[in-house]
């Protein structure tokens, strides 16, 4: 048996873990379903708070940083009911975050073995990538459970990361293989990981946007239930993903021009409109909306998430779409 | 504001009720106006938002200069779609008078944003910090601490703690105010004048640089000079003086391809062993590789692709050598299946040509003859064999690469079947009716270099650090006011009061760090009292 064997083994089992961890959330987000339905006040409170937020400019309003739900307000009605389904919400919860520590886990010892096997970075091919760049996901979102209590994102990022290993696994699996000439170089360290680094951010901070815009939705309409009252309010959630998209941009920056010096290096030239670079900048172009959005009337707050939701989505058809759809030098999925 | 009226009475007349509504801008508010819309940053999301829309075709779409083979074979297959595409310049988007305008308008906007900004950041610079607001209490982070009455040197120590903060202090009457984060704007600025730098030093490159490729065979060499290129670009800058003089002789070149299961076929190694000669200079060995180009007194030269030359002989009817030598092949695909053109017109009385096909691992099935692997491990050459009668020397170029059959005709057999030869290395066939011989020597590689110079690269290079750098200043430094009071409290104690407020959005701690000033402010009150 070899370090390969181990490597899949250990990234299949990883698939298996993070779905379960997936249920779990799933779970949390199922049991908190009742938590502040039967109660019309809340409503109007939430109504006022999102009014107020509107009107006032952004660096002037003062929240809660933290999602909790804020005590005594679940205890007007059906209170017995509600501390039950709020025990069993932790419950789940807490069983998601084991079971993704256990995946993250899994999918480490993947990626090292997969290394040890090939003796080199495993970053040759579309399989590698992804399964490095699922480890920087769930590696930031757990640093995060731990340090702020991000654990409201657990179902999308364990969704993602079940997902992307297991695309990994069935679709873009190739054998271990030592690499192509073209990747001779430093330039491909530097280059895939500040790529799967400033990947992992986009994919958290695309994360949070989508949950940015259903939970404003909810406030908007004055329909914060169940689930959604644990996540902090919007603008909250709106901060935190800025933070990672900010984050992300000047990295990936990073990661256009340093693909561009690895290809004056290797392919002679240092911009050649190849489809992945193209995308590259398209992404780039976006992100640099997103930016630009947040500091224009009128385009923040959902039209800003909206581009950053455009922006992920550009990112994912530059990864999969132009590896598996398009021809060209970036041609490295090996499928 | 003095406007001139350029307007028609004949229009102003028959719309009255809506011009009355209107302000008058004129030709100069008018051109005022368009300027404001275009260095909006509205226009500039939009722009933006265009650009990355503009790209999008260039990536799906085949483009000439990338791959003119896709073009063609595009608009064969797309007969009415294919012209239009053509017209609109989709074949060749990043070149297009429209997506230049895009990102020329782009640019505009940028500098219409910049220079404003300079002025508004040259003042901000000399500011000092705004006055105390009357009520801290509003701001978004505030505390409170109740000192002693007699500490007369809290708001000097107040102002020493933000100093040693990093912060720009006002020390007025009864409160001190601060400021910090004007690198942020600075950061900002940096950022957004680098990226005019990368443009020009793309722009230079585009002027004043040039490349081109050049086919050399094991053995042989390359000049730099015009003649020695088979296709060669550069800007309208460039004249034939720019190119360094030297020479790169192919000494070897070993190439490695995969032969496990695993990839099989894949190239693993290429690594060719030349010798530059400078004008000046004695010959060097040097090592040439896939992401190690050499570079020659600033021009460079890439390894950018390789295939295979048979080497071959041809005889004529008469039985002497009308053609010997490699015979440079392109390969076809990716186990370098390669056609080529043999050519004799030196045959006498009939001068020869092949249509060749090389196979470095040849095999033969119902699909035909072709290759298997990329390496040489059974190498075969096939031909079909034309011929006709010498030909005038009219000095006009020939592609080396495929024959052009005018004035020739196809050799064929008894049974009017064409001849069809195959060779393996070291055979040689008779061609039918005494019309000369046909000899497989061997093979050779052949390397295609890529030679060039883009001189606006380190430019752009230094502006694409500046960039980076201002990116990240203009996201992570954070611009912070505080406001630090002392009023009268209750019974001869005094309340130190501080505010905060963060000027740029998704600021974290400020909370934290007002609290903690207070909480520092509060402490050592004996100290001070006793002095």
């Amino acid at each position: 048996m070899s370090y390969e064997y181990y490597s899949s083994l250990a990234l299949v089992s990883s698939v298996v873990v993070y779905a379960l961890a997936m249920f779990a959330h799933a779970a949390e987000w199922a049991a908190a379903r009742r938590l502040g339905v039967a109660k019309p006040s809340e409503h109007e409170l939430v109504d006022v708070a999102a009014t107020e937020a509107r009107s006032e400019p952004a660096h002037m309003r003062r929240e809660p940083l933290e999602g909790r739900p804020q005590p005594g307000s679940d205890l007007i009605t059906d209170a017995e009911i509600d501390l039950a389904a709020s025990r069993r919400v932790e419950q789940f919860g807490r069983i998601g975050v084991a079971l993704t520590v256990l995946g993250f886990l899994l999918s480490v010892a993947s990626v090292v073995m997969r290394a040890l096997a090939a003796h080199r970075a495993p970053w040759g091919n579309m399989f590698e990538f992804t399964i490095t760049a699922m480890v920087f996901v769930v590696g930031v979102y757990l640093i995060l459970v731990w340090r702020a209590g991000v654990r409201w994102l657990g179902l999308p990022v364990t969704l993602l990361a079940a997902v992307g290993n297991g695309l990994a696994v069935t679709v873009f699996y190739v054998a271990v293989a030592p690499l192509v000439p073209a990747l001779h170089s430093v330039w491909f360290l530097i280059h895939i990981v500040s790529a799967a680094i400033s990947g992992a951010a986009f994919n958290v901070g695309g994360l949070m946007s989508i949950l940015y815009l259903i939970k404003k939705r909810a406030e908007d309409r004055g329909t914060v239930r169940g689930y959604l009252r644990r996540l902090p309010d919007s603008r909250k959630i709106d901060l935190i993903a800025y933070r990672f998209l900010a984050f992300a941009f000047p990295l990936w920056t990073f990661t256009v021009v340093a693909g561009a010096i690895w290809a004056e290096y290797a392919w002679g030239r240092y911009w050649g409109w190849d489809p992945k670079e193209t995308w590259a900048l398209v992404t780039w172009v976006i992100y640099a909306c997103y930016l630009h959005a947040r500091s224009t009337a009128g385009w923040r707050g959902t039209k800003a998430a909206v581009i950053a939701i455009i922006g992920l989505a550009s990112f994912w058809f530059n990864f999969v779409g132009i590896n598996l759809l398009v021809s060209g030098l970036h041609s490295y999925a090996g499928i | 504001m003095s406007t001139i009226q350029t307007r028609e009475p004949a229009a102003e007349s028959s719309k009255p009720a809506v011009k009355a509504d209107l302000p008058q801008l004129g030709w100069r508010g008018g051109l005022r106006y368009l300027w404001t819309q275009l260095t909006s940053m509205r226009t500039a999301l939009v722009l933006l938002f265009a650009l990355a829309l503009a790209a999008i075709p260039g990536s799906l779409v085949p483009q000439r200069r990338i791959s003119p083979v896709r073009v063609t074979d595009f608009i064969d297959e797309h007969p009415t779609l294919g012209p239009i595409y053509d017209k609109l310049g989709l074949f060749h988007v990043y070149t297009s008078p429209w997506f230049a305008a895009i990102y020329l308008l782009l640019f505009v906007s940028l500098v219409g944003c910049i220079i404003p900004r300079i002025g508004v950041y040259a003042k901000a610079l000399r500011a000092r910090p705004p006055k105390t607001p009357r009520n801290l209490g509003r701001l978004p982070a505030y505390a409170a601490v109740e000192i002693a009455d007699s500490d007369h040197g809290v708001l000097d120590r107040a102002a020493a703690a933000l100093r040693r903060r990093h912060y720009r202090v006002d020390v007025h009457n009864d409160s001190v105010a601060a400021e910090r984060g004007y690198l942020r704007e600075a950061g900002n600025l940096v950022f957004h004048i680098s990226l005019l730098f990368v443009l020009t030093g793309v722009a230079i490159g585009a002027l004043f640089g040039y490349r081109g490729t050049s086919v050399v065979i094991v053995g042989q060499g390359f000049s730099n000079n015009l003649t020695q290129y088979d296709d060669f670009a550069a800007g309208a800058g460039f004249t034939d003086a720019d190119l360094v003089p030297f020479t790169v002789a192919l000494k070897n070149f070993d190439v490695k391809f995969e032969t496990g299961p695993v990839q099989r076929g894949a190239a693993r190694l290429f690594r060719a062993d030349v010798e530059v000669t400078e004008a000046d200079g004695a010959p060097r060995q040097e090592i040439l590789e896939v992401n190690k180009p050499l570079n020659i007194d600033g021009t460079t030269v890439h390894l950018i692709g390789h295939g295979y030359a048979p080497k071959v002989t041809v005889k004529d009817a008469q039985g002497n050598v009308a053609f010997s030598g490699p015979v440079v092949m392109l390969p076809q695909d990716g186990n370098f299946s390669s056609i080529g053109a043999i050519k004799a017109p030196d045959a006498r009385p009939e001068r020869l040509a092949f249509e060749a096909f090389f196979f470095p691992t040849a095999t033969l099935d119902d699909q035909g003859p072709r290759s298997i692997f990329p390496d040489a491990l059974n190498p075969a050459l096939f031909a079909n064999v034309w011929y006709g009668p010498p030909k005038v020397e009219s000095g006009k170029p020939e592609n080396v690469y495929s024959l052009d059959t005018t004035g020739l005709r196809q050799l064929k057999e008894a049974d009017g079947q064409p001849v069809r030869i195959g060779l393996k290395v070291g055979d040689g066939v008779n061609l039918p009716d005494g019309k000369g011989s046909i000899q497989l020597d061997g093979w050779v590689r052949w390397v295609k270099l890529q030679i060039g110079d883009t001189p606006g690269v380190p430019i752009s290079l230094i502006a694409l650090g500046f960039a980076v750098t201002g990116l990240c200043i203009s996201l992570f430094v954070r611009p912070r006011r505080v406001w630090i009071r002392v009023r009268d409290g209750k019974a001869s104690r005094s309340v130190v009061e501080v505010g905060g407020l963060d000027r740029a959005d998704a600021r974290a701690g400020l909370t934290e760090d007002v609290a903690e000033l207070a909480a520092e402010l509060s402490r050592r009150p004996e100290d001070v009292s006793a002095r």
